[in-house]
């Protein structure tokens, strides 16, 4: 042992050294632990696109199809429909679409390519359960106004026929329409919307 | 005889030399003192360590013959159930004793507020109880996933998806969370791993701190009286009895009857009517439907009814979140002098019973379907549920408050 007195900023400059080397090294080691948690590879490809045959569709029906694990809605209206979305303006809360929740390929107010066919991804905006859809001449507790929608059982957010959401629910945009295009007068692809727009 | 009472003694002396098992013993147990005038009350620590040990052992067992996979988790339940020998009494005790804990930690949490337990000098021990609460609800929303019905599925989704609705970060942590784009079966895998490991082993931990910090400051009692501001000439508290044998013994008791309870649930009514075992958890998880009536299991249902109530997304995760964290603050908010109900005045006690009534309401709504009235009915109940916490300190500084005696009775 010396006898020299202890050199307290060697010290300290010591134990600061250590403690920024070791930090980060440990925010190093973070990475590897938080990229684990991430969307595999695998689970990444997953969501490659669908093709869906509407052939069989008919008018007012409701065909619910899968694409990336998710309900993908595709609903055949009829004119009748088609005009009640016009009257409801003043009860929605985006009637005009501009909250970006669909490609502009489907901006309209029928917030399609083809007004006929509704495709929209069958979650709710609010905390993503499935609504189930409420035909106007279906037994419903929705109201005598109701032209036909969609209606969420988990925490009662409405939307109309072109998946557009009601005021005063607490989903806050409307249906998500995911891109897509028609291969042919039946035949549509989700997922993949490439040359179309 | 006396032969091996010396050879024993000599063991403990040998070990004690290197461990210290009699300090550790006379520490917390037979020299640890604890107020002599505990009551019904005092029954739900002891029970919840209890009901945590049940969970522990019938869980290591179902792990043995349950697959975390997304195909096989629903038929590998159904295995157990039907196959398993003994298969369906592990997974009854298990889901028994998952709301059996709650309703034991909310009955101990109860108690807190009857007697002032978490006032000074147990804002700690406090604080180590609420990040138990939330780590269980963590526990319960993770084990819940497991059995993959259309509960498990739908209730995480939503879940979930309260975590998504964020500002800013709230997609990718969802991301972050699920590690898929859906809840899947990657998604299952991870919260198996969160269940039987990564919580359960964080749940010990806190509860040794919770214990620690219990015996540093001393129980509370029921007249909200110091007993070691009256101590002998030893050092002993004038109104203290030595946990182990008095108090051990009275625990025991309370296990017995526990039991009781627990085990008429367990062997009749291990669904509960649809209450600890939810109905639509008997069909497998379908990710394309949603099942009529999706409520979360009973003890969620009170912050589940707040997070309806609010009409607007992020207000409504922000209430409820709001609804469980402010529990945190009680030590700051209550200003009282006095601890114990006993002692307290009107205004204390009428806002308590606000807040019980209305804590049970919310539970009930929340597993009601939303209907205007019942929405109306779960506003005017969350705006009590949150002015108990936040008049708080305004209440508490002005009641009629009692003299508290010197000792207790």
């Amino acid at each position: 042992m010396s006898n020299e007195v202890m050199n307290s900023n060697r010290r300290r400059f010591l134990t600061a050294a250590a403690t920024v080397v070791g930090g980060a090294g440990v925010v190093a080691t973070a990475v590897p632990f938080i990229s684990t948690l991430t969307p595999s590879a695998r689970a990444r490809a997953i969501g490659a696109p669908v093709e869906i045959d509407l052939s069989d569709l008919a008018p007012g029906g409701l065909k619910i199809e899968q694409w990336q694990g998710k309900p993908i809605w595709i609903l055949r209206r009829n004119d009748a429909d088609l005009s009640g979305l016009e009257q409801l303006d003043d009860k929605l809360r985006d009637p005009d679409s501009e909250v970006e929740q669909q490609p502009d390929y489907a901006s309209d107010k029928y917030r399609s390519i083809k007004p006929e066919y509704l495709i929209v991804v069958g979650l709710c905006t609010h905390l993503g359960c499935s609504p189930s859809y409420v035909p106007q001449d279906e037994d419903h507790s929705l109201g005598d106004d109701w032209l036909g929608g969609f209606f969420c059982p988990c925490h009662g957010s409405k939307f109309d026929l072109a998946g557009r959401v009601y005021a005063g629910v607490p989903a806050p945009t409307n249906l998500l329409v995911p891109p897509h295009k028609y291969l042919s007068d039946t035949r549509v692809l989700i997922g993949d919307d490439s040359g179309v727009s | 005889m006396e032969k091996v009472t010396q050879a024993l003694n000599g063991l403990l002396g040998w070990v004690d030399d290197r461990f210290p098992l009699s300090k550790m013993w006379n520490e917390h147990l037979a020299r640890y003192y604890a107020p002599k005038n505990f009551n019904f009350w005092y029954f739900f620590g002891s029970l919840a360590l209890f009901v945590l040990v049940i969970q522990i052992v019938t869980g290591i067992w179902l792990t043995m013959n349950y697959k975390p996979s997304a195909e096989h988790a629903f038929a590998s339940v159904e295995y157990i159930m039907r196959d398993v020998e003994w298969g369906w009494w592990m997974r009854y005790m298990h889901s028994t004793g998952a709301s059996a804990f709650f309703i034991v930690i909310y009955l101990h949490m109860f108690r807190a507020l009857l007697y002032g337990s978490y006032k000074k000098p147990r804002e700690l021990l406090w604080l180590t109880g609420m990040i138990i609460y939330f780590t269980l609800m963590g526990e319960a929303f993770f084990g819940y996933l497991l059995p993959w019905g259309q509960m498990s599925y739908w209730g995480a989704q939503v879940i979930i998806s309260l975590f998504g609705a964020l500002p800013w970060i709230g997609d990718d942590l969802a991301l972050l969370i699920r590690g898929d784009f859906v809840v899947s079966d990657v998604t299952l895998n991870r919260f198996f791993s969160l269940h039987v490991i990564a919580l359960p082993l964080v749940l010990c931990g806190l509860v040794a701190a919770h214990i620690l910090a219990l015996h540093e400051v001393g129980s509370n009692n029921p007249d909200g009286i110091e007993i070691k501001k009256n101590k002998d000439a030893n050092g002993v508290p004038l109104d203290g009895i030595p946990f182990h044998p008095y108090y051990t013994v009275k625990d025991i008791v309370g296990v017995v009857v526990f039991l009781i309870f627990f085990c008429a649930v367990v062997f009749f009514a291990p669904e509960m009517g649809g209450y600890f075992l939810e109905h639509a958890n008997f069909i497998p998880a379908d990710p394309l439907k949603t099942p009529e009536h999706i409520a979360p299991v009973w003890y969620f249902t009170p912050f589940y009814a707040i997070l309806r109530a609010v009409p607007n997304q992020l207000g409504g995760v922000i209430a409820m979140g709001a609804s469980t964290v402010l529990f945190m603050f009680l030590p700051w908010l209550d200003r009282s002098p006095v601890k114990s109900i006993r002692y307290r005045g009107r205004k204390y006690k009428t806002a308590l019973a606000l807040f019980v009534i209305s804590f049970i309401t919310l539970g009930y709504l929340g597993m009601q379907p939303a209907t205007p009235t019942f929405t109306w009915i779960a506003r005017f109940f969350s705006v009590i549920y949150f002015a108990f916490f936040l008049l708080m300190p305004f209440y508490t500084r002005t009641d009629d408050d009692k003299p508290v005696p010197e000792r207790v009775r």
